[in-house]
């Protein structure tokens, strides 16, 4: 039986600190205040000084509450019983199922040897030109969708998942509100993809503190199915905002010295070692674990410290910015792994519309300052134009190929070949024969 | 190695975070290294930072779950070192030298609390004497050599050796293991040693067993134009490549890595992502290196502690990798080492010295930055080494601005100590203008391929073309003259045909040193001719037809027919105008 500590010596914020004995950092305690309870865990130490930060929140702890160590860290059940279940951010079910406590394994774990990683070479096809073509997915990539808050974020995430073809999907929710939860929840049973998906949801009226557990209960989740099951798993988190938020949270409680607008030190490294369980196995039918998460930036500041550090782990970024993905800003890293196997002239049409939409760009804010327009203007904006409704409208649903015979279309319609800068070659095979 | 009486030890009295305090028993030594003994068995492994109050603080190479107060501490006596001598090459470390793959033989995850020793104590090398007995040796004197793929590695006098020492005996030309004696000596004192094929050495203590440091004028090579011919690097410069993300750092080091005249490549992945080391480690050991014939890995370590791996090994790792590189320097080598990136670096500095509870200086950062980062970029150069031969390290650094903004504290304090700055643009990478280094932002102090005045006058057309460009927004094109419009032309001609490179096709990506002279002549004559054109959209599209030719000839293989049937192609365009 284990000891139970009744004195607890200080409550600041959501992390309580009490006086105990043979106390491992990282370990689990139960923490009962009258007929309530929660869970903590231990995240210092300092003789005999133990401080513990509270799952549901200490509001309502008293000083002679019952604090049990379990002698354990915080752990998920890795069995394929998940599938279809919904849990809270401490990983209680939150559909009224079962609890699970078959072969509990610890979240959090370490990363995979960058030894037994290969290089991911299987394109994800989302249907999205502005993805297919422009900034292709890749399986096994992490990648975020920056967006200010009012875009249709979730309802992107919720696109992909259903048109990529994985086989598990692991949503985990944070500070998600209610209805957004039930969207996801809705749009997975509508296709049918419900059986295959495990959630993870905080809501915006949850504690703070189990916010910050629910990226490790979903990648530990993603990982079982990954590894120990061999399949192509899809795990969506949203929002990163919220978790790098909670993180701040408890680091100011524990009067660590902030770094970058209240955010702690080691925000980078918290962040990274989330987003890099995204991984490829190696193997003809090996697992991976795919990561697309949403990241709101507070008042569009791509250079708030979430977006930024985060810009710095990923491998790219989904920027969404009036309803549509933006061609600047945007980015997959992993694009060049795929894009020269899919048609020779992928790459080429990528980089050639993409200048020239810069280009358009440029026009245009001349013309807003009034200058007349050259002939050479003209064909910009007719091209921007073109691009915009046929291209980067996020209603568009149609195949890589299709978006690429499209997209010399639209340079055919607008441009003489010597004009676009691409070479001969290319023009040659590829440049519509009614304008050639 | 320490024996039963000299053990020192003590025991965990707090954990916060990676930073563990320990009570000691009898002495320590500042940096020297420790293991926490938890209680599932694991030992990990911790350097001293700092002493107060009769305490060790350590910061912990590992995750710190569950380590319990009261749970004993070893110290080693030994300051953090790494091991040197033949088969570093083609090797993957971590940032405490653990050999990546051997490690992935044991475990699909990086388990904590497992070391391997970081060099093949079994396999033998050809070991060939120089040294005779009787000769009087130094520290970082060669003993004899083994070859290690195309290079004589030289086996050394022990670095850390003082004075003069005569051999009394070397052993006989053969195939021997590392750990083998493969000659002893004797001091004035009368104290003998042995000499073996390795030694260690304190990785944050630079290796300077060289007569003197020389300034850096040969260039080195790195095939990029941008960078040969208006931002030169030379051999034994630093040089910085910050940037924003998705401006294009890791793909330009990446081509690099692979395309620099440097003798020996160390890759430092310094807390960013695993996937891209992952491309290093598949590829190198199939991409042929054009200037040797042999596989780009056989002249390449790599140092990877990516961004999920624990944080304070992300910081030794930079010491750890520079220390690799000073060993290949003392075998009369260029090395090239490229950091990616040293934000990460700094900002694992940061973390522990917040956990430190030390005064922070500008956004947190410690107050030391500056002189960590400049004693870093120190430990490059060229030296003459003892025996009169030229060694030099390269250092390239990468910086990861926060926000992309390069008044931050790290970037403030590289660009004190480096010798060119490459500065990376997020605006000419959205307009996919690869490589993104910024022409007019970038600077170098080093010595150009091509002549300086000619690179003078090519960028002052950039500068005089990026004007006339800031002008046409407020004028508009119609109110130009058409001599600026020219100008304006001729700097975008000069920024789509030279300035651009395309780092993923197999002929534009190496330009050589003899091609961009070449072309570069080509190139300065179209920039100094005088054009004269009835009308913008004539002079617009005759630019876009030569810029067409140019661009078609960049794509022809140096020396080939093609190449130079598009040359004449160029010319008649030319003589057109």
């Amino acid at each position: 039986m284990r000891k139970i500590y009744h004195r607890i010596l200080q409550i600041s914020g959501n992390v309580i600190t009490l006086e105990a004995e043979n106390v491992a950092n990282g370990e689990l305690a139960e923490v009962k205040s009258g007929d309530r309870s929660s869970l903590a865990q231990v995240i210092r130490l300092e003789g005999a000084r133990v401080s513990l930060q509270v799952f549901a929140g200490a509001r309502g702890i008293s000083t002679d509450s019952q604090v049990r160590f379990l002698g354990r860290q915080m752990q998920v059940s890795a069995t394929d019983d998940l599938l279809g279940r919904v849990f809270t951010g401490n990983g209680s079910p939150r559909d009224g199922g079962p609890a699970l406590t078959d072969n509990m394994v610890e979240i959090g774990g370490p990363s995979v040897n960058p030894a037994r990683r290969i290089i991911p070479r299987k394109m994800i096809r989302t249907g999205i030109p502005m993805i297919d073509i422009f900034n292709t997915l890749v399986e096994s990539q992490k990648l975020p969708i920056f967006s200010i808050p009012g875009e249709p974020y979730n309802a992107l995430l919720a696109r992909i998942a259903m048109q990529a073809e994985v086989d598990v999907i692991v949503l985990g929710g944070m500070g998600l509100k209610h209805d957004d939860y039930l969207y996801f929840r809705n749009t997975l049973d509508e296709h049918g993809a419900l059986s295959r998906a495990v959630m993870f949801i905080h809501t915006a009226a949850d504690p703070t503190v189990e916010c910050t557990l629910v990226p490790d209960l979903a990648l530990a989740t993603a990982e079982y199915f990954a590894v120990e099951r061999k399949k192509r798993v899809l795990c969506l988190l949203t929002d990163m905002t919220n978790f790098a938020d909670s993180l701040k949270e408890i680091a100011i409680t524990m009067e660590q010295i902030p770094s970058n607008r209240g955010y702690p030190g080691d925000l980078y490294s918290q962040l990274a070692s989330r987003y890099e369980k995204a991984v490829q196995f190696r193997g003809e039918n090996a697992g991976s674990i795919t990561i697309l998460a949403v990241t709101t930036m507070p008042g569009d500041d791509v250079t708030h410290p979430v977006p930024d550090n985060t810009g710095y782990i990923t491998e790219g970024q989904f920027y969404l910015s009036g309803g549509h993905i933006e061609p600047f800003g945007s980015l997959s890293r992993l694009k060049q792994n795929v894009n020269k196997e899919t048609r020779e002239d992928h790459r080429t049409l990528m980089d050639t519309m993409i200048r020239l939409y810069a280009q358009y760009k440029d026009t245009l804010e001349k013309q807003s300052m009034g200058f007349r327009m050259s002939a050479w203007d003209q064909k910009l904006l007719k091209y921007g134009q073109l691009f915009e409704e046929q291209m980067m409208d996020l209603k568009v649903n149609i195949p890589l190929e299709q978006a690429l015979d499209l997209g010399w279309k639209i340079l055919g319609e607008c441009f003489d070949p010597a004009e676009t800068g691409v070479k001969s070659e290319m023009l040659r095979k590829f440049w519509p024969a009614a304008q050639a | 190695m320490m024996n039963e009486t000299t053990r020192k030890s003590g025991h965990v009295t707090g954990v916060n975070g990676n930073l563990v305090s320990v009570a000691f028993d009898t002495s320590v030594i500042q940096n020297e290294v420790a293991f926490v003994q938890v209680e599932d068995g694991a030992r990990l492994k911790s350097e001293v930072i700092r002493v107060r109050g009769g305490q060790a603080d350590l910061q912990v190479f590992e995750a710190t779950n569950g380590i319990k107060v009261g749970d004993p501490v070893e110290f080693t006596g030994e300051l953090l070192s790494v091991e040197l001598g033949p088969g570093l090459l083609t090797q993957v470390f971590d940032g405490l030298q653990n050999p990546l793959p051997r490690l992935a033989e044991e475990s699909l995850f990086l388990k904590r609390g497992t070391y391997i020793y970081p060099l093949d104590e079994k396999r033998e090398w050809d070991y060939t004497p120089v040294a005779k007995g009787g000769d009087e040796l130094f520290a970082g004197d060669q003993v004899g050599w083994v070859p290690e793929g195309i290079f004589q590695h030289r086996i050394m006098v022990p670095f850390a050796w003082k004075g003069s020492w005569r051999l009394t005996w070397t052993i006989a030309p053969g195939a021997y293991p590392i750990r083998t004696v493969v000659a002893k000596a004797v001091n004035d004192a009368g104290e003998e040693r042995e000499i073996t094929m390795v030694q260690s050495w304190p990785v944050r203590i630079p290796i300077a067993n060289y007569r003197e440091k020389l300034l850096p004028v040969e260039p080195m090579i790195t095939q990029v134009r941008t960078i040969d011919t208006f931002f030169p690097v030379a051999k034994g410069g630093t040089f910085c490549t910050p940037g924003p993300f998705g401006a294009g750092k890791t793909v330009l080091q990446h081509s690099l890595s692979q395309r620099s005249e440097a003798d020996i490549v160390i890759v430092a992945a310094v807390g960013e992502r695993a996937g891209e080391v992952v491309e290093i480690l598949q590829e190198f050991p199939v991409l042929e290196d054009p200037r040797t014939g042999r596989k780009l890995m056989d002249r390449t370590i790599i140092i990877c502690n990516t961004s999920s791996m624990p944080v304070a090994s992300r910081e030794s790792s930079i010491y750890t990798s520079v220390t690799l590189a000073e060993y290949y320097r003392q075998m009369g080598l260029n090395v090239l080492l490229l950091a990616d990136s040293t934000s990460r670096w700094a900002q694992a500095l940061r973390e522990e010295s917040g956990r430190l509870e030390e005064i922070p200086g500008e956004e947190a950062f410690p107050a030391y930055l500056e002189s960590l980062v400049a004693s870093f970029y120190e430990r490059a150069g060229l030296v003459r080494l003892n025996t009169g031969e030229k060694g030099s390290i390269t250092i390239c650094g990468a910086v990861s601005p926060a926000g992309g903004n390069f008044e931050e504290p790290v970037t403030q304090a590289t660009l004190k100590v480096v010798g060119a700055f490459l500065a990376l643009s997020r605006d000419r990478a959205n307009a996919r203008r690869y490589p993104s280094i910024h022409p007019l932002d970038s600077w170098s102090k080093y010595k150009s391929t091509v002549a300086l005045d000619e690179v003078a006058y090519a960028r002052q057309i950039l500068k005089n073309g990026n004007e006339v460009e800031q002008m046409m927004k407020v004028i508009g094109e119609e109110g130009t003259p058409n001599a600026d419009f020219v100008v304006y032309l001729k700097s975008e001609f000069l920024d789509a045909v030279y300035l651009q490179q395309d780092t993923f096709d197999k002929v534009d990506s190496s330009c050589s040193a003899q091609r961009q002279k070449y072309v570069f002549a080509k190139l300065y004559a179209i920039l100094r001719k005088n054009f004269t054109f009835g009308d913008k959209a004539t002079a617009r599209r005759y630019f876009a037809d030569l810029r067409q030719i140019f661009i078609d000839w960049n794509f022809c293989p140096w020396e080939s027919p093609e190449f130079a049937e598009n040359e004449k192609r160029l010319d008649a365009k030319l003589a057109e105008a």
